[in-house]
């Protein structure tokens, strides 16, 4: 992926530090030292935490300190009132943030509309609330809890070092789990969410469970450094934790760091906790929050991608010149991409009757029905072509048996199977692809990370195969030399193929093209129609939606006519074309 | 169970605070429904323009009308600023809620330094002057606010309903390279509407001083509520807004009479997920 490929070396070097960080206790260094060190790894803790959930996926939280601070009143009143062990009450702290992480998340991660927005600022309006609640019950009441009574085991040989140990530990298994999710399917699909939530979900990716996971993740580590501070601060009040300090630095590190790296807020973390140094105690920290928050916008403004993305990129034109979008060649014609398809899904039984079957299928917006009770039938194997006039529902359908708009009434079934009931990214993963009519690439993966996606996702695979599967697709839609550029440098006749690519990368038994031929020269339309001819001689059903007739003819084995949502005509293209119904609906009403 | 001489008391006061809701949550619902930026500056502008006003009464001792003279004008001024640097550096969505998010930090810090974090109160005789219907309360001065903000909010729905320059930005809200196409100037709309939105601003802060004890912390405790009234309302809606903001108004106050006023803070996040949860079509 490009945000992980120059990676070798700084997970060794990252590593080697924290090693060498553990022994600093027995260097019988000052405890000021120790101190010191001990909030840089705070701040690295809590920002790399933020960005586990907020940096992949782009759903900003802005009450990082609600998770934190759940966790500093949850070691509180486990060791204060409870007689919990101080070690014990910390995965318990983790614990209690991550469910109320998983609370939130339940309720505004199934929104349609504006998730982001409302997600961001109910996080902000978390804080606030639990801040409320903790302040009005017994588990503060006001005054604050001291927590001076509570014995600290001795881990490294004083209170000191062994805060710091804590701390340090913390802070390693943070990064440590920041790497291992960028690496993972689960970043991936991350990635994916930051471009496009919709897109991801339809290519396979479990979008909610995804958000859910990365969230309680982020919450609990936030939780776990609660539960060491409540024991480095001694005295907790709600005032102090729950204030607007810890979103906005947390912010702040990651935006300056680098939000697409898993080491970009622990380098921001670092910077930012040097400087902050410079202002403590009264007056001198309104100012240095102030500075922190102008720092804030200005880093926005001027470097949006971040300290250590921009250093990578840099770095990355010196040393590593063949991975350099831009200089790759323009792409050759898909024609003389001559790679034979690779085997595919066996079908079921090729004689089980047909592949899909939509029964009375209907579909309305708020009063306009867009599919009013569509009956057809994809044969297994066939093109089946699917026309009608502008808005007479064709893509509706598409989104409809994709899963993308849930259907009203009716029955979707593949390979006889009930499928209309589904979630997108089961859809995907029973073998139906899509295309988008206008391409919608995830604009920051390169074009083979977006075929990668859509093989990793789109069925079950094992992680080594997908890459080589993924540049075969890559190379079949004649994108091979493109491989490494961002979809942004694609022209849209390139982007085209490489919806075509990301939807074959799944080995979907159904394929349906919307509209794949808009907008292409007469050359290309030769080249698109070759290729159509052999995704299907390969074994793969399609469902051809189109209004370039020429190409429908030359292609469809069936035709079908959709008019106001509903089914005017079926049966071989030629006759269906000189169906009167059919004629009128083209010409307009008085016709026939 | 309390009185209803108390109910029709917290019934009043509830009304009254949510037009104040409403008039806060005015900048945020036009600048996220009509502009896509999630510009929480507002409420920055608005504290500031109620320590303005707190300090023209204070130290200068100029009447608030006077304040309201001086600062609205001024405030549009910076509000369209504001847009127009936003417009430039191309900010929009979340990055949009990032970038207001420390401008918000910077004013709190700003009003922290000058007018330090001690309560502030402008004293004023007819401040608390009332009428009286019946056993119930009704103070001029949060009669005036809410009366003003109803004013604010049926004039911009209006204005946004009836008017050639409405329907242009409502269009340019919806698909701005076709509104463009038929010849509208989003940009010069979009800076006026935010120049209003900061305007508005003003007015509430003006009134935030005239009827409130400020702090500096006070203004997110404010943000919570407006955020909540201004999704419940419906972006872009200065009418939902306003129904929205009464809405929550009175259930904080009723709350703070049948339980504790402590709880008060929770209700219109309560009122919030539960809407969530249960997604009317109209959210």
């Amino acid at each position: 992926m490009a945000l992980t490929r120059n990676g070798r070396a700084a997970p060794a070097i990252v590593a080697v530090a924290a090693a060498a960080l553990f022994l600093v206790p027995a260097a019988k260094v000052p405890a000021f030292y120790e101190s010191f060190l001990y909030l840089m790894f705070y701040w690295i803790a809590l920002a790399t935490s933020w960005n586990i959930l907020s940096g992949y996926a782009h759903y900003l939280s802005f009450g990082h300190g609600a998770f934190f601070g759940a966790g500093v009143y949850a070691t509180a009143t486990l060791t204060t009132k409870l007689g919990v062990p101080f070690l014990a009450s910390i995965p318990l702290a983790a614990g209690v943030a991550a469910l109320l992480a998983l609370g939130i998340g339940a309720v505004v991660f199934r929104l349609n509309r504006l998730r982001g927005d409302l997600f961001a600022l109910l996080t902000l309006a978390v804080a606030f609330v639990l801040a409320t609640v903790i302040l009005n019950t017994p588990i503060d009441g006001g005054p604050g809890v001291y927590l001076s009574a509570v014995p600290l085991p001795n881990l490294a040989g004083s209170p000191s070092a062994t805060i710091y140990v804590l701390g340090l530990a913390i802070a390693v298994i943070a990064v440590a789990a920041a790497y291992a999710v960028a690496h993972s399917r689960l970043g991936l699909g991350l990635f994916a969410i930051h471009d496009d939530e919709d897109v991801a979900e339809a290519k396979g990716v479990p979008t909610f469970r995804y958000k859910m996971i990365a969230f309680a993740i982020s919450a609990g580590i936030a939780g776990a450094v609660g539960a060491v501070h409540a024991m480095y601060v001694s005295y907790v009040t709600v005032g102090e934790t729950f204030g607007i300090t810890i979103p906005l630095y947390v912010v702040l590190m990651s935006v300056l760091g680098g939000m697409r790296h898993w080491l970009g807020p622990a380098v921001g973390a670092i910077i930012i906790g040097a400087s902050l140094f410079a202002f403590t105690g009264g007056a001198s920290a309104t100012v240095g929050r102030a500075a922190v928050a102008l720092g804030l916008i200005a880093v926005i403004l001027l470097l949006p991608d971040g300290v250590v993305p921009t250093l990578l990129r840099r770095s990355g034109a010196l040393f590593r010149r063949s991975a350099a979008p831009a200089a790759a060649p323009p792409a050759t014609p898909p024609a003389a991409a001559a790679v034979p398809a690779a085997p595919r899904r066996e079908p079921a039984a090729a004689d089980a009757g047909p592949l899909l079957v939509c029964d009375g299928v209907h579909r309305s917006f708020g009063g306009i029905h867009a599919l009013r009770g569509v009956q057809l039938e994809v044969k297994r194997g066939e093109i089946l072509g699917l026309v009608g006039p502008n808005g007479s529902g064709k893509t509706t359908l598409i989104n409809v048996v994709s899963g993308h708009y849930p259907r009203d009434a009716g029955s979707i079934a593949l390979d006889g199977r009930e499928i209309g009931h589904l979630k997108p990214h089961r859809v995907a993963q029973m073998g139906i692809a899509r295309t988008y009519q206008i391409p919608r690439p995830f604009a920051h993966l390169s074009a083979l990370d977006n075929v990668v996606l859509a093989a990793t996702f789109g069925r079950e695979s094992d992680k080594a195969s997908v890459r080589a599967e993924a540049r075969h697709w890559l190379d079949f839609a004649g994108l091979g030399a493109r491989a490494h550029a961002l979809p942004g440098a694609l022209n849209l006749h390139e982007r085209k193929f490489l919806e075509l690519a990301r939807a074959l990368a799944a080995h979907p038994s159904l394929l349906m093209l919307d509209e794949v031929l808009a907008g292409l020269t007469p050359t290309e339309i030769e080249n698109a129609v070759a290729l159509i001819r052999r995704i299907r001689d390969a074994g793969t059903t399609i469902l051809f939606v189109e209004h370039n007739m020429r190409a429908v003819l030359e292609l469809c084995d069936r035709l079908v006519v959709l008019n106001y949502g509903a089914v005017i005509a079926s049966g071989a293209p030629r006759e269906v074309m000189r169906n009167p119904e059919v004629v009128s609906a083209y010409l307009g009403g008085t016709h026939a | 169970m309390p009185s209803f001489t108390l109910l029709g008391q917290a019934l009043v006061s509830g009304v009254l605070i949510g037009g104040l809701y409403g008039l806060l949550g005015l900048g945020l619902t036009l600048s996220w429904g009509l502009l896509h930026l999630i510009n929480i500056a507002y409420f920055g502008l608005a504290f500031l323009s109620a320590y303005l006003t707190y300090h023209l009464g204070e130290v200068y001792h100029l009447p608030p009308w006077y304040a309201a003279a001086l600062l609205v004008p001024a405030f549009f001024a910076a509000g369209v600023a504001l847009h127009w640097t936003l417009a430039r550096f191309r900010v929009a969505g979340l990055v949009s809620l990032l970038v207001t998010f420390g401008l918000i930090v910077v004013v709190e810090a700003v009003i922290q330094i000058v007018w330090t974090a001690d309560f502030r109160k402008l004293e004023l005789p007819y401040l608390t002057a009332s009428a009286k219907l019946g056993p119930v309360y009704l103070p001029y001065m949060e009669l005036t606010a809410f009366l003003i903000a109803a004013a604010l909010a049926v004039g911009t729905w209006a204005v946004l309903r009836y008017t050639y320059f409405g329907k242009a930005v409502r269009a340019a809200a919806e698909e701005p390279s076709m509104a463009a196409a038929y010849g509208i100037n989003h940009r010069a709309n979009a800076l006026l509407i935010a120049g209003l939105c900061a305007a508005s601003a003003a007015v509430a802060g003006i009134f935030i001083a005239l009827t409130t004890t400020l702090a500096p912390s006070q203004m997110f405790a404010w943000f919570g509520v407006v955020f909540a009234v201004v999704i419940i309302g419906g972006l872009g809606n200065p009418l939902g807004a306003l129904v929205a903001g009464v809405l929550i108004g009175v259930a904080e106050s009723m709350t703070m009479a049948l339980i504790a006023p402590a709880w008060a803070p929770v209700v219109a996040f309560s009122l919030l997920i539960a809407l969530l949860i249960w997604q009317p079509r109209w959210l």
